[in-house]
């Protein structure tokens, strides 16, 4: 039974830890309640809604040590890094990897420190929010993970603090020996009218198979901005499981870019509570699979409180024999009047044997709301194919401007032009080789710079 | 350098061309009459090679290559290029991208390097103020949110930026008004040259006034009725078509 080798190795994990001192009580405390639900839950089936159309068997059948040292190639590493000036803290295989962090000159008020840091400087501190919104509860994942963790990121911002340059969170994986997994924890906590920007980066070397099972968990207090970029750009051997879990007060504004290039197997669990008046929670997000990718996103848009508002847009485009699943969920509970909840997903297929499978999903259980859903999928306009071709342009490039021109739609959203960019040029570079556009794309934005 | 030869073309099993001739040499310009459904458009677009047009009869030659056997990309590339009666919006796509994957084509398929950027942005500005638009047109989506009149010199831009060797606008004076015409014509003025032949495909007279063509045709019931030269457009505008419908029946 493959639970058991997930067991047996927390039971290894936990014998080393207990050589080097006693963790707090409340951690200990946890660690073994998401055991205990982990162990009674076991891995999800396809039996499982949630499932339905994601099937973890690559997880669950795995073998996966868990690293120990972030040593990485300072060169290597430069070339994974976003060239971005930005303040950064990286995980190689989830361990805090301190000589590829830069942390100088935070503004006052903004706190953004490994997880080990924060439990040693004050684990009270932490053991108040850590949880609080994804607990072992939520999925075999998120048990799994509260099991087994030990690192991650907390952002802390104090009320009215400005960031002024974007918080990078990198994850790299390495091409080791064996492959490793990770449970990360990402823990931010933005005071009242704080104001940032936070890229979660997951990158890493061709050829590596790590499994990255991550608990997001966003806190937004009265008036907070957050744009949250979650950047996948890992190995296509890479596994990746996540769930993100936003908490909205008041006025409060998050803003989800879910950018996902890469990976193997990647599911998303993607939730905002909108708790207070004036809440507004954006959701963006533009998958690419290719080869035999597995992408899964799961989003909740839950309105719990009146005039809170939700704006979604995904796109998927899907090539080979890759797999997408979009399952948008927007809930409007009893009492939440003049709500709006706009969401929609539009998928582009571009082979025969490439599949996608969309669920949109409105529970309203208020009388007076504005909502909205739609998904479609389809393949190219042959309009603009032919357009196109009257022009002197090959069939397979006129394929290739179209299929950037729908990814286009969610990128104009992007704020950081860099990500855009870089996005923009994967999806160009992504495209088969007879017609990928990256040149193309390059060229036009130098002309764009003169 | 184009030679269409007793060409009988069906359009969805109803036949639109019965038996039409055509020759243009380099250096001349072209202009197709003729009364609505007679098939002015059908000519053009058979030439180009759009979907939906079934060539049952007769040949297209061009510079001594047979058309019918090209892909749609490999005519425009050896220099046939149709300007379209009513542009596809393209949301997405940038102008930029567009000129530059056309102009590259083009140059790949004579076997000639890509084109520099800076020799590519110094073409297109240039052509971009002979047309009398905004450089910040060229970040814009392909006639996305574009008038009929920004459509239509659009198209001529990208005819003064691929340089065809047989330039085939359809309709390219309907929905203008007369400002809009000017910069139109002037455009397609300057692409008159001795190595280049241009067929304008036009229901009106007035266009002819800007352009004036050295052969007119008029197109009646799938063949070419009459032909002549710039005074044939001026009767035309005067009498009508009937005269000509009549004159072919009988």
């Amino acid at each position: 039974m493959s639970e058991q080798t997930f067991l047996d190795s927390l039971a290894r994990r936990g014998a080393k830890c207990e050589r080097q001192g006693p963790e707090p009580t409340w951690i200990a405390a946890r660690r073994q309640a998401g055991a205990a639900r982990f162990e009674a839950l076991g891995f999800p089936t396809r039996r499982d809604e949630a499932w339905k159309y994601t099937d973890v068997r690559a997880i669950a059948n795995g073998e996966f040590a868990l690293a120990e040292d972030p040593d990485f190639s300072q060169t290597v590493a430069a070339t994974l890094t976003l060239p971005i000036d930005a303040y950064r803290l990286t995980f190689v295989d989830g361990v805090y990897a301190p000589a590829l962090s830069q942390l100088e000159g935070l503004p006052q008020g903004v706190q953004l420190v490994p997880l080990s840091q924060a439990l040693t400087e004050n684990h009270e501190a932490v053991g108040g929010p850590l949880g609080r919104l994804t607990g072992v509860e939520f999925s075999p994942f998120s048990a799994l993970n509260t099991a087994f963790m030990e690192e991650g990121a907390v952002l802390r911002l104090a009320p009215g603090s400005v960031v002024d340059k974007p918080l990078v969170v990198q994850f790299l994986s390495r091409h080791g020996k064996s492959p490793v997994m990770s449970h990360p924890r990402l823990l931010v906590e933005a005071g009242a009218r704080s104001e940032a920007t936070l890229i979660e980066h997951h990158v890493g070397e061709e050829g590596a198979t790590n499994f990255t099972n991550l608990v997001a968990e966003l806190i937004l207090e009265r008036g907070a901005i957050l744009d949250h970029y979650k950047l996948q750009e890992a190995p296509l051997g890479d596994l990746h499981v996540a769930s993100i879990h936003a908490e909205q007060a008041r006025d409060s504004r998050y803003t989800s870019f879910n950018l996902n290039l890469g990976g193997g197997l990647v599911r998303n669990d993607l939730i905002s509570d909108l708790n207070g008046q004036g809440a507004v929670a954006n959701f963006y997000g533009l998958f690419y699979g290719q080869g035999r990718q597995h992408i899964d996103n799961h989003t909740v848009a839950s309105h719990n409180a009146p005039l809170t508002f939700s704006n979604e847009n995904y796109k998927g485009i899907l090539d080979d024999r890759a797999r997408g699943v979009f399952n948008g969920r927007v809930v409007v509970k009893r009492d939440s009047q003049k709500i709006e909840g706009f969401q929609s997903n539009a998928n582009l297929l571009l082979s025969d044997r490439a599949e996608i499978d969309a669920k949109p999903e409105l529970e309203i259980y208020a009388d007076d709301v504005k909502c909205s859903h739609g998904t479609t999928t389809g393949q190219l306009d042959e309009e603009a194919i032919y357009a196109l071709r009257a022009r002197g342009i090959d069939l397979q490039t006129a394929r290739g401007l179209l299929t950037l021109a729908f990814a286009g739609e969610v990128l104009e959203e992007v704020k950081l032009d860099a990500i855009a960019e870089r996005v923009e040029l994967a999806v160009a570079g992504k495209l088969p080789e007879r017609f990928n556009l990256a040149g193309l794309v390059e060229a036009a934005a130098a002309i764009d710079e003169q | 350098m184009l030679e269409v030869k007793d060409l009988y073309v069906e359009v969805d099993g109803q036949a639109i061309l019965k038996g039409l001739n055509l020759t243009i040499k380099a250096g001349e310009v072209h202009a197709i009459m003729g009364p609505n459904g007679a098939g002015k458009s059908t000519l053009s677009a058979v030439i180009a090679g759009k979907d939906g047009y079934e060539v049952t009869q007769g040949s297209i030659t061009f510079e001594g290559k047979d058309v019918l056997e090209m892909e749609v990309e490999e005519r425009a590339q050896a220099g046939l290029l149709l300007g379209f009666q009513y542009p596809v919006e393209i949301p997405g796509v940038k102008n930029i991208y567009l000129l530059k994957a056309a102009l590259n084509a083009q140059r790949t398929a004579r076997g000639e390097e890509e084109i520099p950027a800076p020799e590519f942005m110094k073409l297109v500005k240039d052509k971009l103020g002979d047309m009398k638009m905004d450089a910040s047109f060229l970040q814009r989506a392909v006639n996305e949110g574009f008038s009929g009149g920004e459509k239509k010199r659009n198209e001529i831009l990208q005819m003064l930026v691929l340089q065809p060797k047989l330039a085939m606008l359809d309709e390219i004076d309907s929905g203008l008004d007369i400002d809009a015409m000017k910069v139109v014509a002037d455009g397609v003025n300057s692409l008159r040259a001795e190595d280049r032949g241009i067929l304008l495909v036009t229901h009106y007279q007035r266009l002819l006034d800007y352009i004036v063509p050295d052969r007119v045709h008029v197109l009646v019931d799938g063949r070419i009725a009459r032909s002549g030269d710039a005074e044939l457009a001026k009767q035309l505008e005067a009498r009508g078509y009937d005269w000509v419908v009549e004159e072919s029946a009988a």
